[in-house]
């Protein structure tokens, strides 16, 4: 088994469904930040039976509305001092900003530059958005 | 503060009524509105071609006394050198006091409103997105013969799949106390799920069957049935007869049931239905220029408000 040393301070993301790890690293550009980044996967758990982990020694802070959309069911562990200092379940964001783009060929945001555009959700079983334009429905994919 | 009609419950139920007031008394006495808006400037902005709406608009503002300025296709703007829609209404907005805009894209009027400081905007349609000035003039129309909307049965008939004014006019009547809904239309044009999941289920019935639902009607919105909705030339024809008024259906009717239709029809309303006192699609038409009128009053400040 591959071990890798508790960090003293940061950030642990634990509970990445199995596979999506990866895409977490990409979407919140973890490759740009310059402290220790670690990305495991396939590791076993005895409630998802594997499941991937990210940990960050940084004093960074995430945007924690991406994660929430990529990984509603991440938990975030804040490390200091080489202990877990505070936990947090993610959860799907109401409103999301600048993310998610609308797919609707008839809607103007395909056409003309939308700053902060906005999604609403509308269905957290489907973690479906709606466009605050055109109403479209859509999804992170 | 700044409002805009981008779509139809942008505005409350008592700030309609206050519009609703306001034409009533336009219409009774139209010379006392002459010049409420002299000195105003409306700009029209359709950036897609349109006769009713954009005339009712400009025929709106010129009986306030206003005058209006604008194109009535995006070939003639600036649009056609390439120029964003915001940078055309930040441009506007320094020469006008209001706007009505009509754009084929969906959202373009809720774009445009975020740029503006000091100019209102109407969304005079934006794609098959909202209208909202024709949802005020189905109210006004029905506001206007029947008194009231609380505890009244509509039946919208047709393309209810695909009729943006009837999905607006759907959710704007389900602001009032025990309306109820009769869907009518073929399988293939069935209101949408998404706009059904707002109702209450009691308040509402689907059917294929204009002629049995006809009965129990207290209005009657018809809209256009295309043929090119059908996947099939059969079933079209085997169900086009089943959505045409005519005055067989319209003898099974209330006495005081209207008639309503947002225009131009097609064929789903028979010409002869046009002498029956109870089809008032052409009236319509001129509730929706007074309704207009309030609008850009009550926008600009000039009235509404408070009476």
């Amino acid at each position: 088994m591959i071990n890798v040393s508790k960090i003293k301070k940061g950030l642990v993301l634990d509970h990445i469904e199995h596979g999506k790890g990866k895409m977490l690293y990409q979407a919140l550009h973890l490759d740009e930040v310059e402290d220790p980044v670690v990305l495991m996967q396939g590791i076993s758990s005895t409630t998802m039976g594997k499941k991937d982990l990210i940990k960050i020694e940084t004093d960074l802070e995430l945007d924690y509305t991406v994660l929430g959309l990529i990984a509603p069911h991440v938990t975030v562990n804040f490390i200091k001092d080489g202990q877990r200092a505070r936990k947090m379940r993610l959860e799907l964001p109401e409103v999301v900003e600048g993310v998610l783009k609308c797919h609707n060929p008839r809607c103007i945001t395909g056409v003309e530059h939308v700053h902060k555009h906005k999604f609403y959700l509308v269905d957290p079983e489907t973690a479906t958005y709606i466009c605050e334009y055109c109403d479209a429905k859509t999804r992170y994919e | 503060m700044l409002r805009h009609l981008i779509q139809p419950l942008d505005f409350t139920t008592e700030e309609f009524e206050q519009l609703f007031r306001l034409a009533d008394q336009i219409l009774e006495n139209p010379s006392a509105y002459s010049d409420v808006c002299k000195g105003k400037l409306m700009a029209s902005l359709f950036f897609e071609p349109s006769t009713r709406t954009r005339l009712s608009f400009e025929s709106a503002m010129y009986r306030l006394g206003g005058q209006v300025v604008g194109f009535a296709d995006a070939k003639v703007s600036s649009t056609a050198k390439g120029e964003s829609l915001s940078d055309t209404l930040r441009t506007v907005e320094n020469y006008c006091d209001i706007a009505a805009m009509r754009h084929p894209k969906e959202g373009a009027a809720l774009l445009a409103s975020k740029y503006m400081t000091t100019m209102p905007i109407i969304n005079a349609g934006d794609g098959g997105h909202q209208h909202p000035t024709q949802t005020l003039t189905d109210l006004t129309t029905i506001r206007h013969y029947k008194g009231h909307f609380d505890h009244l049965t509509i039946g919208v008939c047709g393309d209810l799949k695909f009729g943006r004014t009837i999905h607006s006019l759907v959710r704007a009547m389900n602001r009032y106390d025990g309306v109820k809904f009769v869907f009518i239309s073929p399988d293939e044009l069935k209101m949408p799920q998404v706009f059904l999941d707002e109702l209450d289920p009691q308040d509402y019935t689907e059917t294929s069957n204009l002629k049995e639902a006809i009965k129990d009607l207290d209005i009657l919105y018809m809209s256009r049935v295309q043929r090119e909705r059908f996947v099939s030339e059969e079933e079209y024809l085997r169900l086009k007869d089943f959505f045409i008024l005519d005055k067989e259906k319209m003898a099974l009717a209330r006495k005081d049931m209207l008639v309503l239709h947002p225009l131009p029809r097609v064929n789903e309303i028979h010409p002869e239905v046009d002498a029956d006192p109870r089809a008032v699609y052409f009236q319509q038409a001129r509730f929706g220029m007074y309704i207009r009128m309030a609008l850009i009053m009550f926008l600009l400040g000039l009235g509404g408000q408070n009476d």
